[in-house]
């Protein structure tokens, strides 16, 4: 279940930097506890008289329901574009408008299963709460962790404290093993019977998942990351090729219909085209 | 009649009944401020954020015949001051719209302007007949000409006064002598006034103005176009000053046909300029990316703007800027 998104104006409490990233606590009244493992949320950015207008979407890494200032979120910025630039240069006190929580949150099983949990980059910022959760329900907790280096692997000791086995891939190697997290994620798929794989990262780590998954028949649940105007389901910017469960192919919005998909569902393949069996696909003809 | 009290800016705490009502021909609305189509889907999502029945009215993703695709992706590039798209009219096709779509508008109490649109002149025929059977809750239609008519190469209907002209008499046919229709017009053509004189001949009860303008963004570093469409629709306040000066001339030249104005509206001062300019409503499309509540911020900054330049009613600032001094 997810809740009603709320439009909120939060207040920068601290911006830290972690390794390539920034770490951004904003104090935002009655968002944290709404928000479920795997929600985003969406920023404006540029101040008052911005004009960079379209929202930027974040996903959760934190959510405090109430701390000595109200209740926070914690956002791992990753500055590349203006937008991430200005948030990551943010000072306390900031204002920040937030609208949150958004998308579906990562499903959770009722039965206390056995996760494998993969990130790619800042993507390992939503599973920390998803592992929390997770391992209150009796999950057993295992975690991959990938990056290009060091400095882009987001959470290597908090990872420690809430999973029960770690393993870490640099492509790099200055942390962990040298190589790709698709391949210590096949490693543990070998050794250890997984019941559900959650991830979350760049999309061809995502699309490498999904195939692990279907040969190990193991569901994926997948965070998907598109080009978001809005995030809130008007703009029709963020979508994919996605089957639904009637086996049709639309082009589905990741914000609200996601950004959690079934990894057996996206056709990652085609995404960025509109392939020829989507409903509605252009005609040879032309549309 | 709604009206909304305000206090203005040193009117030493008096409050100010600003009355919003609008006239747009023969249709009342409670308020100008409607939603841009495509910028508000079919109204649920924004429904989260705004009381849909407090503003004049939605208007929908211009629907067409058949479900869509849409383009492919990226469908976005951000610009300065606003946003490129190319979706491609993506929608689920007229069946299900009115299957689902228009009930639910229905059930809220939504004053609701469909947005159709079709690939020739015959598919807005056909379009235009299904919706004005879809029940009291769909005031009027407005008909997206500024598309590409494929049996005349891709030509867009808004581009040529003749074509514009016949899309709006098939409309016009469709749904009978009263039903309220508005013409949106494309503001990428040598003379605006020409068109807008076109659809009005040919039965358009007011016109929209405007639709997006064509632009283009380079990818500078995969040396390519931004958008997989390779050219979009520009939209937000970087093309609100084209847009004010379409309303102007419109209004200049039809003086008694209601206009919609929109293009780049963010705030309730923006939404007045149109006013003044000779638009009777306004939408807000590319201002609800940025700001989910934006249709309540501008419709209580409008009356607070009314009121502070000594404007009781909306009525009598449509086209002030037009007086003779
Ligand atoms: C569900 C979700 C969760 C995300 N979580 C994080 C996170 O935890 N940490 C983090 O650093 N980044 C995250 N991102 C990516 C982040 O949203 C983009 O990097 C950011 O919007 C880019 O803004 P910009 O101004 O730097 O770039 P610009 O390229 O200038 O952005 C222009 C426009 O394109 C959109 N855009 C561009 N790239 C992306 C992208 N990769 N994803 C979505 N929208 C994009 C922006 O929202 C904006 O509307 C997430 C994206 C999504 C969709
Ligand atoms: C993402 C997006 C989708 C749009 N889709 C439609 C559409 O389906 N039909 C239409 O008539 N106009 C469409 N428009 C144009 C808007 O209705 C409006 O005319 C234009 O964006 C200018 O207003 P704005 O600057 O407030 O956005 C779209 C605009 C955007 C940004
Ligand atoms: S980001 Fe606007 S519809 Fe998904």
């Amino acid at each position: 279940m997810s809740y009603q998104p709320l439009q909120v104006e939060g207040e920068l409490l601290s911006n830290k930097r972690v390794g390539a990233y920034h770490l951004i606590t904003i104090v935002v009244p009655g968002i944290p506890e709404r928000i479920r493992p795997g929600n985003f949320v969406a920023l404006s950015v540029g101040g008052e008289s911005t004009s960079t207008l379209l929202r930027r979407s974040f996903s959760v890494y934190q959510a405090q329901e109430r701390g000595l200032y109200g209740g926070t979120l914690e956002l791992v910025i990753a500055a590349h574009g203006p937008g991430t630039r200005w948030l990551a240069a943010l000072a306390p006190h900031q204002m920040l408008n937030v609208v949150g929580p958004l998308g579906r949150p990562f499903p959770i099983p009722k039965d206390p299963v056995h996760a494998l949990l993969v990130g790619g980059g800042y993507g390992s910022a939503p599973l920390f709460m998803l592992a929390d959760a997770l391992r209150q329900r009796g999950c057993r907790v295992d975690m991959a962790l990938g990056a290009a280096s060091a400095d882009r692997l987001f959470g290597a000791l908090e990872a420690r404290r809430v999973t029960n086995a770690l393993s870490i891939a640099t492509d790099d190697g200055s942390l962990g093993v040298q190589g790709r997290v698709t391949d210590a994620a096949r490693s543990i798929l070998e050794r250890s019977s997984i019941d559900v794989i959650y991830a979350c990262g760049p999309m061809p780590m995502l699309a490498a998942l999904s195939t692990l998954g279907a040969e190990f028949d193991v569901m994926v649940q997948c965070a998907v990351e598109e080009s978001m105007a809005c995030g809130i389901g008007i703009c029709m910017t963020c979508v994919l090729p996605v089957r639904g469960s009637d086996g049709v192919v639309r082009m589905s919005r990741s914000c609200v219909d996601g950004p959690i998909f079934a990894g057996d569902r996206v056709l990652w393949d085609s995404v960025g085209t509109v392939p020829e069996e989507t409903l509605g696909a252009p005609k040879a003809s032309g549309h | 009649m709604t009206s909304i009290r305000v206090v203005p800016k040193g009117g030493r705490g008096v409050p100010v009944e600003v009355n919003l009502d609008t006239q747009l021909g023969a249709l009342s609305l409670p308020s100008p401020i409607l939603t841009a189509s495509g910028c508000a889907a079919s109204g649920k999502e924004l429904s989260q954020f705004v009381d849909l029945t407090t503003i004049g009215a939605v208007v929908t993703k211009s629907i067409m015949m058949s479900p869509r695709s849409g383009r492919a992706t990226p469908r976005m590039a951000e610009t300065p001051s606003g946003m490129l798209n190319s979706i491609g009219l993506q929608g689920p096709g007229v069946d299900e719209f009115l299957e689902h779509d228009v009930p639910w508008l229905a059930s809220k109490g939504v004053r609701t302007i469909v947005s159709i649109a079709g690939n020739d002149v015959e598919e807005f025929g056909r379009l235009a007949a299904r919706v004005r059977r879809a029940g009291d809750s769909v005031i009027a239609l407005e008909v997206n000409i500024s598309c590409p008519n494929v049996a005349n190469r891709g030509l867009v209907f808004a581009c040529q006064a003749h074509s514009a002209a016949e899309v709006i008499s098939t409309v016009r046919r469709n749904v009978g002598g009263a039903f309220p229709i508005f013409a949106k017009l494309s503001p990428d053509v040598t003379d605006i006034v020409e068109i807008a004189q076109a659809c009005v001949d040919a039965g358009a009860t007011g016109l929209s103005l405007i639709n997006t303008l064509l632009g283009m963004v380079i990818n500078t570093e995969t040396l390519t176009p931004a958008l997989a469409g390779v050219t979009g629709g520009l939209s937000g306040p970087a093309i609100r000053p084209v847009a004010v000066r379409a309303v102007w001339q419109v209004h200049a030249a039809l003086p008694k046909i209601p206009l919609i104005g929109m293009g780049g509206i963010l705030t309730g001062e923006d939404a007045f300029q149109f006013i003044l300019a000779g638009a009777s409503a306004i939408a807000i499309g590319t201002a609800n990316f940025h700001d989910p509540s934006a249709l309540t911020r501008v419709q209580n900054e409008l009356s607070l703007i009314l009121a502070e330049r000594g404007f009781s009613s909306l009525q009598d600032a449509i086209g002030f800027a037009h007086r003779k001094a």
